[in-house]
């Protein structure tokens, strides 16, 4: 092993304790990625340090869920670098290796807008999956951590049922766990509430709140404004694959300094 | 039916009985357990990147599947010989249906593995998982659900097709029943009963998949 692979196991935090730094937890430069001939990052810069919790908005279509799952590795970007932490620099503008996304995956978790539970698992399993399968942690350390995630959850009682048994905003709440469990330094959630029956929104919204409010750092791509404002430290707007506007909510929102970012956000306060 | 026949009729059930659990039932659980595995290797072949891998196992399906069963169980027990290479009975015929169980099961696999929702790969991404663990922690249980319908159809056909090994002189069912046919003259009678034989077979393996399926019911992304 060279000296810039990153550790084997992981090094051990507090269960579900975000990790305080002040330094840049995540830094993209120059991120471009095409499906075919459709360019859809165009150049992204983007710097996220520890506790922001960023609110990326913008049309759909824009690019928003792109840059969050080529952050995972889950969509391999074209061009550019990602920086995570204190691992090396994943560089696109060669094909990336196994490592590499390895790389990006160890250090961020993502809520996905489907929760993308496994079915044929327990709300448990689900959880503990990830650390004991592929971080080779201790099962009984494992489970206790887990458990006391989901006690904070409210879904103690749910651990033996199967996904299906569960309604789609307690299925979320395990998708969060599930991505706390894994201990990473970044959370990412893509659209976590779009699915989601209008009164199953609020515990799942108030709990990303909570965890914003410890200090967790997140990338969070949203449709509601509302939340971004109240939750948000910082909102990006992105549109045609490009980050058009980057500030503090109060900002981005209230005064937006670009046309764009105007017309959309008077296209969602007047739908009609 | 006349009393002579009734006669015949039961005490050739035991012989049919016999020749259903020493042939028809073993040639059927060995080939399928085969089968199955070569069928496993076949999907994530046909679902591989490269394309010579994918191409093999196309074309090694398009060849089982475009050719009588009949054709190969014929071409390994009498045509292999004359490449030197003579096998018994039941070792070729075995390798026939394991051979052609796999083509068929192969794209079984495949669509199965096909059928389990994208985000089910990106979630064990996400947790950190390689293509491989994915497959066998994630995927293949999901997809075994699905493919428990139209695997039960290639098993029961499979124990049907087996009455083909009656050709290569392996002693099963079909056989003892040629033979009580052949000596007792009783065609009609001898053969409907190997029939119901089979009937009574295929109905506990209907049962059983009904078991299976219910047993396996959770695995399904809802």
């Amino acid at each position: 092993m060279s000296p810039v692979d990153p550790p084997v196991t992981p090094p051990v935090f507090l269960p579900a304790t975000p990790p305080t730094d002040a330094a840049a937890l995540l830094t993209v430069r120059g991120l471009q990625k095409s499906f075919g001939t459709t360019r859809v990052l165009e150049s992204i810069d983007l710097t996220v340090n520890r506790g922001t919790v960023l609110a990326l908005i913008g049309p759909s279509g824009s690019g928003k869920t792109t840059i969050l799952r080529c952050l995972n590795g889950l969509d391999l970007a074209d061009g550019g670098t990602i920086d995570v932490a204190d691992y090396p620099t994943v560089s696109f503008d060669a094909v990336p290796g196994k490592k590499q996304l390895t790389t990006l995956r160890d250090r961020s978790a993502m809520v996905f807008q489907h929760y993308n539970l496994f079915p044929h698992k327990t709300v448990l399993e689900n959880v503990i999956e990830g650390p004991v399968i592929v971080q080779k942690r201790n099962r009984a350390e494992v489970t206790a951590e887990a458990l006391a995630l989901l006690d904070r959850v409210g879904l103690t009682e749910k651990k033996d049922s199967y996904p299906f048994e569960l309604s789609g905003g307690q299925q979320q709440r395990v998708g969060i766990v599930r991505a706390l469990a894994l201990r990473p330094q970044l959370l990412l959630f893509d659209e976590p509430t779009s699915a989601l029956d209008p009164e199953l929104v609020g515990d799942v919204l108030r709990l990303i709140k909570e965890l914003a409010t410890e200090g967790w750092t997140m990338v969070i791509v949203t449709h509601e404004l509302e939340f971004a404002r109240e939750v948000a430290t910082e909102i990006a707007f992105v549109d045609g694959g490009l980050i058009v506007e980057h500030g503090a909510p109060k900002e981005v929102l209230r005064n937006p300094r670009e046309d764009r970012t105007r017309q959309f956000l008077h296209r969602l306060l007047f739908p009609f | 039916m006349n009393e002579s026949s009734s006669e015949l009729f039961f005490s050739s059930i035991g012989p049919l009985v016999q020749g259903a659990i020493t042939g028809t039932i073993p040639l059927a659980l060995a080939s399928f357990a085969i089968g199955l595995v070569l069928a496993l290797a076949l999907a994530l072949m046909r679902l591989s990147r490269r394309r010579w891998i994918s191409s093999i196992a196309r074309v090694y399906i398009s060849i089982v599947r475009g050719t009588p069963l009949l054709v190969q169980l014929y071409v390994i027990f009498y045509g292999l010989p004359s490449l030197g290479i003579v096998l018994d009975y039941w070792p070729s015929a075995i390798i026939a249906f394991s051979i052609n169980v796999g083509g068929y099961a192969a794209e079984v696999i495949r669509a199965a593995i096909l059928s389990v929702p994208k985000g089910q790969w990106e979630a064990a991404y996400m947790v950190g998982m390689s293509r491989s663990r994915t497959l066998s922690r994630i995927i293949l249980p999901q997809a075994a659900r699905v493919s428990v319908p139209p695997l039960s159809n290639t098993f029961i056909s499979l124990v049907k097709d087996t009455s083909l090994a009656s050709l290569v002189l392996v002693t099963e069912l079909f056989r003892e029943a040629e033979q009580i046919a052949a000596f007792s003259q009783e065609f009609m009678l001898i053969y409907l009963e190997a029939a119901l034989v089979y009937w009574v077979i295929c109905l506990v393996l209907s049962t059983g998949q009904g078991f299976l399926e219910k047993r396996l019911d959770r695995y399904v992304a809802r």
